[in-house]
């Protein structure tokens, strides 16, 4: 592909789909440490407006990394639905921008509509979008999905209880937990980082969570993010597992850099079908988050917000109950400071839901990115807005065990009164039944961890 | 146990390091524990834009090199230039260093100033104690600013040492902004694998003692030497 634009009196011109791709981006230092981004702001809206021009067929036709070489390529081009592609493949990206942000077209609509887009397409249309046209976008898509549970609905802001501990301890993960659930967070699962991914101890740890579960009856879901074939180890000796977690690349030699490959997937998805613990159909957690590609070296030189973008193709084809990035966590090197996070976070999510995915975000940064606690406050509240399915929830946002910061339980519980959103509607009914919430506002037991100990 | 029913939140607080029993005044938390916990983050943030002071390298008398890094910004996007040392340092190396000794020693500020300005008297002379006493011939310590761990290779290649012990500032965490690791390698060079390095991490007061990690590197360096290999199939 060849093509060339003049803008202001100066002519620009692109020699591939891979380098318009990546010049449109916004800026982010993750571009910049490929050596792809745009050399100026001209160049970089140069880039959006031929990508804006581009028709769907041509981004379809050029593919970035071909099918032949890669199979999360060949996973994307099969999923395309014919009959919505060929009524869809000669709009421009500036047009499908337009139908998705069009008051016309409604959750359904969009939904119907990304059974014909690859994820080179959505990623082409995040790059010519605003922050607001993000949320926009967003938020008027709803995706439920079931695990134990049913999060999802319009109006509720789910969460991941994140309890961790720097040597695994279980009565301090017990003590973290009982933290969180008094600010009625947990909704959307119990997941546990464990500091040591042995079989022996992530059935230890799935026992442990499912215990907590079945002790005070939390509508609620248990998962312990260690990697897959750990996880699997543990659940074919009978640990009892709501979810199966990974994190996923955009491409297979990504993939392969986590140690995981199709097959694996596949093979984790049927154990879980098998002996997951809960009444299903969604048993999948993954993780994600724009960079990590780079990291691996398996980019190919393709920009981080289409590699991202093709995580969540690869997450649609296993009708995941949750998917998060971990938008701040990866470094400066990536996103350098909080506006980089903040478009990130935005893309990310808008990118996640508009593949049909229950997309949430662990709102995060470490202490060497330039951005501080407020930069949180404003990126949960835009997520907030744009209808995010869940964020992530850790005692006043220091993660002790994993060393970033992320959301607090106060945080979260914010966020929801501040937007009148509600936990998912079991857990909500449950926060009322244990005299943490009435009517939906805090009681004087909220906050007090306290009320979660046997005292024998 | 027998406090726990006179103050239940104290007992489940024992547990753990996480911020728990805070309280709060409606959904916010209260003002000490908002200030306490930017305070860490400030602490965190300082460590890493900070210098190691001058006083501390004269005391073991470590001259300083540079990287190709010309900013902390710069340090920070492009993790390459850290691996790279400027072309003046790589002459200076070669005038004032002994060519290739049985260890050399490297101590780079890296993403926490502060682990260097806050171990380094303790974990240093330690160490050159430790690596006396299996009588290695250690090289002429040197600090490296702007370091990330590869820059181990460089310096393998001018100075050839046998094995090479880098002491420097890890990313800084809200517990501790002052924490050290120390990388080693067996001959390091060109084409040197991350599975070739082998980490003593989380070096600090209350993480790894400094002085019983120091006597811990001298060990692992005699084995390398012994085996002349470093990384997972070390015989430790």
């Amino acid at each position: 592909m060849y093509k060339t634009t003049t803008l202001l009196g100066e002519t620009f011109s692109f020699h591939s789909l891979k380098e318009i791709m990546a010049k449109a981006n916004e800026e982010r230092s993750g571009d910049e440490l490929a050596g792809i981004s745009a050399s100026s702001m001209k160049e970089r809206m140069a880039a959006k407006q031929v990508l804006a021009d581009l028709t769907l067929s041509e981004i379809r036709n050029y593919p970035l990394l071909s099918p032949d070489e890669d199979n999360i390529s060949e996973l994307i081009e099969n999923q395309l639905e014919a009959a919505v592609y060929e009524i869809i493949k000669n709009w421009t990206v500036a047009e499908l921008r337009e139908y998705i942000l069009s008051d016309q077209h409604v959750s359904d609509d969009l939904l119907t509509l990304s059974q014909g887009l690859s994820s080179e397409m959505i990623a082409a249309t995040a790059k010519i979008m605003s922050n607001l046209d993000l949320i926009q976008a967003a938020s008027k898509i709803e995706v439920q999905t079931t695990c134990q549970t049913t999060i999802g609905q319009k109006g509720v802001l789910a969460s991941r209880a994140q309890p961790n501990h720097p040597s695994d301890n279980i009565k301090g993960m017990r003590a973290s937990l009982y933290e969180a659930l008094s600010y009625g967070i947990g909704d959307a699962v119990i997941g546990i980082n464990p500091v040591i991914d042995t079989t022996d101890n992530i059935y230890t740890l799935l026992h442990e969570t499912k215990n907590m579960i079945n002790e005070w009856s939390i509508p609620t879901q248990n998962c312990v993010l260690s990697h897959v074939t750990s996880q699997m180890r543990a659940i074919e000796k009978g640990a009892p597992a709501d979810l199966i977690f990974q994190s996923l690349a955009g491409t297979e030699a990504g993939n392969d850099s986590f140690g995981i490959s199709l097959p694996m997937l596949d093979e984790a998805t049927a154990l879980i079908q098998e002996k997951g613990t809960a009444a299903g159909p969604n048993r999948w957690y993954f993780e994600t988050g724009q960079g990590s590609e780079l990291s691996s070296e398996a980019h190919y030189g393709i920009d981080q917000v289409t590699l991202e973008a093709r995580c969540y193709g690869l997450a649609r084809h296993y009708q995941p109950f949750i998917v998060n990035t971990v938008v701040g966590f990866i470094g400066p090197e990536y996103l350098y400071n909080s506006k980089q996070v903040l478009r990130a976070g935005l893309e990310d999510h808008f990118m996640g839901k508009m593949h049909g995915l229950p997309m949430g975000v662990d709102v995060c940064y470490t202490n060497h990115m330039d951005a501080d606690q407020n930069d949180m406050d404003n990126l949960s509240m835009l997520l907030g807005t744009a209808g995010v399915n869940f964020v992530i929830g850790v005692p006043m946002a220091d993660d002790c065990m994993l060393n970033y910061q992320s959301l607090s339980y106060h945080d979260i519980a914010t966020v929801r009164q501040v937007l009148g959103q509600t936990p998912a509607p079991l857990f909500a009914q449950w926060l009322e039944e244990q005299g943490i919430t009435q009517n939906g506002r805090f009681t004087s037991k909220a906050g007090d961890p306290t009320i979660f100990m046997n005292l024998t | 146990m027998a406090n726990s029913k006179r103050d239940p939140l104290e007992s489940l607080k024992q547990f753990t390091p996480a911020r728990i029993g805070v309280g709060r005044t409606g959904t916010r938390p209260l003002t000490k524990d908002v200030l306490q916990f930017r305070t860490d983050h400030a602490a965190a943030v300082d460590s890493v834009y900070g210098t190691v002071p001058e006083k501390i390298l004269s005391e073991f008398n470590l001259f300083s090199v540079a990287t190709q890094v010309e900013s902390m910004e710069h340090y920070l996007k492009r993790p390459d230039y850290g691996r790279l040392l400027a072309d003046e340092a790589k002459s200076i190396l070669q005038k004032s260093c002994l060519q290739a000794p049985d260890v050399q020693v490297v101590v780079s500020d890296g993403l926490s100033a502060k682990a260097i300005e806050e171990n380094l008297s303790d974990v240093y002379p330690a160490l050159i104690d430790s690596l006396d006493s299996y009588n290695l011939k250690i090289g002429t310590s040197f600090f490296v600013k702007g370091g990330r761990v590869a820059c181990m290779d460089e310096i393998g290649e001018i100075l050839k040492p046998k094995a090479l012990v880098l002491l420097i500032g890890e990313r800084p965490g809200l517990m501790s902004a002052e924490s050290m690791s120390a990388y080693m390698c067996y001959q390091p060079g060109k084409g040197k694998k991350e599975s070739d390095r082998m980490v003593i991490s989380n070096i600090h007061k209350r993480g790894t003692p400094p002085i019983e990690a120091a006597a811990h590197i001298g060990t692992l360096i005699d084995k390398m030497i012994q085996q002349q290999m470093s990384g997972v199939h070390l015989v430790i």
